[in-house]
């Protein structure tokens, strides 16, 4: 196997005395689809987190792209202007967007172009708009967010976090906050860069059918840590722990 | 160089201000409540007779300069055959300027209690006295406790403003005792320090009473944090 | 005793004076806000940043102004600087103490603007990799600030009104015009009548201007 595009070992965190991840170990090939499934407050969301450096972990060694996230190479710990340069290989769509609500949908995703990779205002906004083509938003480019749909503002916000072409993609629940009606043209525009990109991709979900159509891989999480992994034909349809029956059948009665 | 000593004599005579700005505080503050309570109940009024000229005499307080009311108090009201005291013209002008502010903090209070719990009182048969006096204000009371503390210490800041119609306050003293001296650096320093130290205790007293009207009435002390990322101030590599 | 009637031939002989000293006040509040707006932004930031000693130093600093009179620290102002060899008009003198008196409220607008950020725009900029200059002045300070006009135009109508502490300090704003003319006859039902008047109607508008703008902007 190749050198992962992201690599968990040993991770541990805690918020006060509540522990959410208890010894990760996970790799995640060039290009591979993770589903993570698992009840709330499991510790997938956090894994995304970690993965993208919003919080440190306790214990326990990060890689993106093979460099640490927050340790040199000889493994000496490294502060938060080495996490800025290594998390630059990262992207991350959040389950409430996170737009900028005072900057159009082209401004939004000409930010990073602009102020990280340092482009020219001509060349960022031509490269937005490409962006913002990519997602269907072409006609949209110049309204801000509040004018926008639930399901407009999350594809603003995936053209957003593909614009420093991140080598792991995460998407954390990015259709929890949309009315029903919205979910399909989100998960629409996932699936297809899940069809045409060589990215790997970390996907928290509690969308059953749409984990089992795009994952090479799932993930179950219980309290803290794995508890059963594999393709989702093997997870998704004969899990083998009796714990992920379980959720599964909750999650498929709603 | 003879200052030094001469602002120790001038101690005694700046710090006899503390009682007449604290009296000036204590009694503006006990103008203020009523009228505030008064105000805001009119403007709650069903009825135009009292809603109008409720709604007129706090605009008119609060967009008018409170100096301006001050010396008008002093110096017009004389010509209408009103001669008041130079302590009762302050106390009340002060008053009733904070009470109109005021008059917002116990608006808000009252509106915040929810209205099921009226109608409930009603449901029950209490009175409308009783309503108010067992139901809403003890709801709406922990609501006002934080501005009533501001208003405290405001109404400590504002109490200056009568040493300008002679009564002998701190700012009064400090003025005095500075052209008479001639070190103004020394006595103004002298009197903010005590201002500010009056301002620490007042807001002190506020913060007890709040967490005891808190803790009495089963609201949740919630200290608030700041939301701003440490790693967004810079600093650590 | 005459008092009791409203002179209109004498209301109308101070009109210009008042109008002059109104001119004054004017200067005075724009001036003396602009001082506050940025000296206030500068607080804040310091405060924000934690810096050893700055910003324990500036907290407390804005803490003492916030516990003090306007009217003292005026005498401040007016009496102290020019010892220590700054001479300033006293129109000056007033803008700097009124500015500086204001700059604290106005500090603790910018952060409660500032800290009513939701955390996921911080994690957005975050997480998009973006410099932290970028962060506060592209992300950050737009958003709180457009937050807080609001609360940021009633401070300058407040300070409007507060202008009339400058009579104290000589400063020929409109209360001064008022008391000057009241006290040639001393007839001061007119001239203090007026420019209670005057206060009234600006400050009147203004407040329903912004009450206008705040349910504009929602």
């Amino acid at each position: 196997m190749a050198e992962p595009a992201a690599a968990l070992r040993g991770i541990g965190k805690s918020y006060g005395t509540r522990r959410i991840l208890d010894d990760i170990d996970l790799d995640v090939a060039p290009g591979e689809k993770v589903a993570l499934i698992g009840p709330s407050g499991s510790g997938k969301t956090t894994i995304l987190r970690l993965l993208i450096g919003l919080v440190k972990p306790d214990a326990g060694t990060i890689r993106i792209d093979g460099r640490y996230l927050w340790h040199t190479e000889d493994l000496r710990p490294a502060g938060e202007s080495h996490a800025r340069q290594v998390r630059r290989a990262v992207g991350l769509v959040f389950q409430h967007f996170n737009l900028f609500p005072h900057m159009t949908a082209r401004q939004n995703v000409r930010e990073p172009l602009l102020h990280v990779l340092g482009l020219s205002r001509a060349e960022s906004d031509h490269r937005a708009i490409d962006l913002l083509t990519r997602v269907g938003l072409r006609e949209h480019v110049d309204k801000r967010p509040a004018q926008l749909s639930g399901g407009q503002q999350q594809r603003v916000a995936i053209a957003r976090s593909l614009a420093l072409q991140p080598k792991v993609m995460l998407f954390d629940e990015v259709t929890s906050a949309l009315d029903p009606e919205l979910v399909g043209e989100v998960l629409r525009v996932v699936r297809e860069l899940a069809a045409e990109t060589d990215m790997s991709m970390l996907i928290v979900t509690h969308e059953i059918s749409f984990a089992a159509d795009i994952a090479d891989r799932v993930l179950m999480f219980d309290a803290g840590r794995i508890i059963e992994q594999g393709p989702p034909a093997q997870v998704l349809k004969d899990p083998a722990h009796p714990r992920t029956r379980q959720f599964l059948r909750a999650v498929l009665e709603r | 160089m003879k200052a030094p000593p001469l602002l120790g004599d001038f101690l005694p005579f700046l710090l006899m201000g503390i009682p007449v700005t604290l009296e000036v505080t204590v009694l503006a503050m006990a103008v203020a409540l009523p009228v505030s309570v008064v105000l805001a109940l009119g403007r709650r009024s069903p009825l135009l007779a009292l809603r109008l000229p409720a709604g007129m005499i706090v605009e008119l307080l609060r967009g008018t300069s409170s100096l301006v009311q001050l010396f008008w108090a002093f110096y017009v009201l004389p010509f209408f055959g009103l001669n008041l005291a130079p302590l009762l013209a302050g106390v009340l002008v002060l008053g009733l300027n904070e009470g109109a502010y005021f008059s917002e903090v116990v608006r808000a209070g009252l509106a915040a209690v929810p209205a099921g719990q009226g109608e409930a009182a009603v449901a029950l048969g209490f009175s409308r006295s009783y309503r108010f006096w067992r139901i809403t204000l003890p709801q709406a009371l922990p609501i006002m406790i934080p501005p009533f503390g501001n208003a405290l210490v405001t109404m400590l800041k504002f109490t200056s403003l009568v040493s300008l119609v002679t009564i002998q306050d701190l700012a009064f003293r400090a003025n005095m005792a500075a052209t008479t001296l001639g070190d103004s650096a020394g006595v103004f320093a002298v009197v903010l320090v005590i201002y500010f130290a009056l301002s620490l205790l007042l807001g002190a007293g506020a913060r007890r009473l709040e967490t005891l009207v808190d803790r009495r009435s089963g609201r949740p002390v919630v200290a608030r944090r700041s939301s701003v990322p440490a790693w967004a101030l810079g600093g650590g590599g | 005793m005459n008092g009791l009637d409203w002179d209109w031939a004498f209301a109308w002989s101070v009109m210009p004076d008042l109008l002059h000293g109104l001119r004054i006040t004017v200067i005075a509040t724009i001036a003396a806000s602009s001082v506050s707006f940025v000296l206030g932004l500068v607080w804040t930031l310091l405060r924000l940043r934690r810096i050893a000693v700055i910003s324990p130093a500036v907290d407390l600093f804005v803490l003492f102004i916030r516990g003090t009179p306007l009217l003292v620290q005026l005498y401040v102002v007016f009496y102290v600087l020019p010892k220590w060899g700054v001479s300033l008009s006293a129109l000056a003198t007033g803008i700097v103490g009124l500015g500086v008196f204001y700059s604290a409220s106005a500090s603790e607008i910018y952060r409660a603007g500032i800290e009513d950020i939701p955390i996921g725009q911080w994690e957005a900029a975050l997480t998009l990799g973006l410099p932290l200059r970028r962060l506060w002045l592209g992300i950050i300070l737009p958003q709180a600030i457009r937050a807080v006009l609001p609360m940021l135009g009633n401070l300058v109508v407040a300070m409007f009104k507060e202008t009339a502490l400058l009579s104290t300090i000589t400063v020929m704003e409109l209360m001064a015009e008022a008391k000057n003319a009241g006290s040639i006859d001393f007839r001061f039902v007119e001239p203090l009548t007026l420019a209670g008047a005057l206060y009234l109607v600006i400050s009147f508008a203004a407040a329903s201007a912004l009450r206008r703008l705040e349910v504009r902007h929602g």
